[in-house]
């Protein structure tokens, strides 16, 4: 249900061509638990990029349930993004200020979907990853471990096809890292396709599926288990 | 998003900078503020003006000496000795003039005026009996001028409530008093109402004499300052004016209109200059205070555009969410439109305020004049929209993973 065909990425900076992705494909089916691997400057961040709509390839296709993105127009990817896709970020991304609550909301309000509804999901999910006392908390009041169990929620809040997650431990000490893949591990049980993009090989090691990058190109494709 | 979320999230956003959101309105606070006091300002000294001139009587022709080089405004003025009291009652008897009700003449001159210690320069003014209904005047005490006093020349004054302060202090025992007028004697016989309300526009201080005491003992002239032509009614002033003219030119010997050592006005004249030069004034100033409001708009763009660098990353969240363009438009203009009418009510509040503080302090009439506060808040919705557009595109266009990165 993800495809991706041929894809490389150049970025053109002067007369410097720098080559982030070369030639790329690989398949990740419904119900999958993957972690994309590789130093930095691999070309991992780019890959998260396009996975994530967030970003167009230079050549070859990228489809997402069988919807290609190629050719998307800007307001057309972020439909994607909010209907396919659920972000984790390192930096947790949630908006400065805002309850957990409301951040939880927020995809589900740029859908269309009614307030009672949303703020009924909001809390249904906020409990699912133990933050049922926390609805009303700006991030601020929430430690690192806490504000990426917001930012899963968030993530689920329009049950996307790919919950795509970049370093999601890369700022928390390990005892909170290893509640969060828990998390991730658990999500994946329910049926939830999950990729999580890391240098860390303990983190890689809890997926079931690990493709790892080198100098933009695929060199490994191993099956965890 | 539903607009009513979208505000709500901004109301937030401004209640969070406090200071920065009061600091950006402060500009169009202030702008919208004089439009709005500007306006209700000039409206009011219009209408004050209009009123007084119509409380002279919209009937009323007035003959001065000197020649009229365009139109009805007077070109030569001063002490041009061309009109005589005969002109006066000429035009009172022709029987070629059936447009008149009444007619007064008057010789103006500036003596000193003295009671005991006490001296001011006052305007005198030589006056006929019926000068005083002619222009309105009402007495308060005492009587006016009569024909008799003409006929013996005698030496009483008429004097306003302004000149009798300024002679006797606090007094109001002035009836039967005498004054010093160039070293005459003048037995004070009444006293006019207070100007301001109707009457007299200028010179508050005046005494009234017979205008034949005025002219033969105080002055020693033969020619008069002005005569007062009361037309039968408003309808008939164009008429009135041309009989007067005609009738005058014939007396002083002269071929054609344009050769005229006369002028005529009339109160609707001299309303219609009035009210053109108050409105260019009130536009002028208006115009002047517009400008603050493009001044205080690009203080909204400015603080606008640190907003969207400032949350550069915030609107890289939201896109990165499902955020189309249409909607981070939305959020900032509907974030720079409250800050506008923010500013543009308070504004209004602000001018109101001021103007009604001021046309009380200057004793003028309050008009609020509520179309320019709908155009106030009008204006301002579209500052907001103007000036906050640009940035609001720059947010739209943020590519996500740039705004993501930013630190």
């Amino acid at each position: 249900m993800l495809e991706l065909t041929n894809i490389s990425k150049t970025y053109v900076n002067g007369s410097i061509v720098t080559t982030a992705l070369d030639n790329v494909s690989f398949k990740i089916h419904q119900g999958e638990f993957v972690s994309i691997v590789g130093p930095s400057g691999s070309g991992k961040s780019t890959l998260m990029h396009i996975l994530g709509a967030l970003d167009i390839p230079t050549s070859g296709s990228y489809s997402i349930n069988g919807t290609n993105t190629e050719k998307m127009k800007d307001d057309q990817l972020a439909e994607i993004r909010n209907k396919e896709i659920g972000f984790i970020f390192q930096a947790y991304n949630l908006l400065p200020r805002t309850s957990a609550l409301k951040n939880v909301m927020l995809p589900m309000a740029y859908a269309g979907v009614s307030k009672t509804k949303r703020e009924q999901r909001a809390k249904e999910l906020l409990e699912a990853v133990g933050l049922g006392d926390k609805l009303t908390n700006t991030p601020n009041q929430l430690s690192g471990g806490q504000k990426q169990r917001v930012a899963i929620a968030r993530a689920l809040a329009m049950n996307p096809t790919l919950l795509l997650a970049d370093e999601p431990t890369g700022n928390l000490p390990t005892n909170q890292s290893v509640e969060i893949m828990d998390i991730f591990q658990q999500l994946n049980n329910e049926g939830h396709t999950v990729v999580v993009i890391t240098h860390e090989e303990a983190i890689a090691a809890r997926t079931k599926r690990m493709i790892t990058l080198v100098d933009g190109k695929i060199i490994s494709d191993e099956d965890l288990i | 998003m539903k607009l009513q979320e979208l505000v709500g999230e901004s109301l937030t956003v401004l209640k969070v900078n406090k200071m920065r959101t009061g600091l950006s309105i402060l500009g169009i606070i202030i702008g919208i503020g004089s439009v709005i006091a500007l306006m209700t300002l000039g409206e009011a000294s219009q209408q004050s003006v209009k009123q007084r001139i119509e409380a002279l009587g919209s009937n009323l022709l007035v003959i001065r000496p000197g020649s009229s080089s365009s139109g009805f405004l007077r070109g030569g003025g001063g002490d041009v000795s061309t009109l005589k009291l005969a002109d006066a009652q000429a035009i009172a008897d022709s029987n070629r003039i059936n447009t008149v009700e009444n007619v007064a003449a008057e010789y103006t001159s500036a003596v000193q005026a003295a009671y005991g210690k006490n001296n001011t320069r006052v305007t005198v003014a030589g006056v006929t009996p019926n000068y005083f209904s002619i222009r309105n005047i009402e007495l308060t005490l005492g009587r006016s001028i009569s024909q008799s006093d003409i006929d013996l020349l005698t030496k009483v004054a008429v004097i306003s409530p302004t000149t009798a302060e300024e002679l006797f202090g606090q007094t109001t025992r002035y009836l039967g008093q005498t004054i010093k007028l160039d070293g005459n004697t003048f037995t004070i016989v009444g006293v006019t109402e207070a100007t301001g309300s109707t009457g007299r526009s200028s010179g508050s201080e005046t005494v009234y004499v017979p205008l034949s005491t005025a002219q033969r003992i105080l002055f020693g002239v033969s020619h008069i300052s002005s005569i007062y032509v009361q037309a039968r009614n408003e309808d008939v002033m164009a008429a009135a004016h041309n009989q007067i003219g005609y009738l005058l030119l014939e007396r002083h010997k002269l071929k054609t209109p344009a050769d005229a050592d006369f002028s005529i006005t009339s109160q609707a004249d001299l309303l219609e200059t009035v009210t053109e030069v108050t409105e260019t004034f009130t536009m002028l100033l208006t115009g002047i205070a517009a400008i603050s409001l493009i001044v205080g708009g690009i203080g909204i763009m400015n603080i606008m555009l640190i907003t969207v660098t400032e949350r550069t990353r915030e609107i890289g969240i939201r896109k990165a969410l499902g955020a189309k363009k249409k909607t981070i438009i939305l959020q900032f203009l509907i974030e720079s439109i409250i800050l506008t009418v923010m500013g543009g009510i308070m504004g209004v509040g602000l001018g109101l305020g001021v103007s009604v503080l001021l046309t009380h302090l200057m004793s003028l009439p309050t008009i609020i004049a509520y179309n320019s506060i709908m155009l106030a808040v009008v204006v301002a919705c579209c500052i907001g929209l103007v000036f906050g557009w640009y940035p609001a595109q720059k947010a739209a266009k943020l590519q996500p993973i740039e705004a993501l990165r930013y630190e």
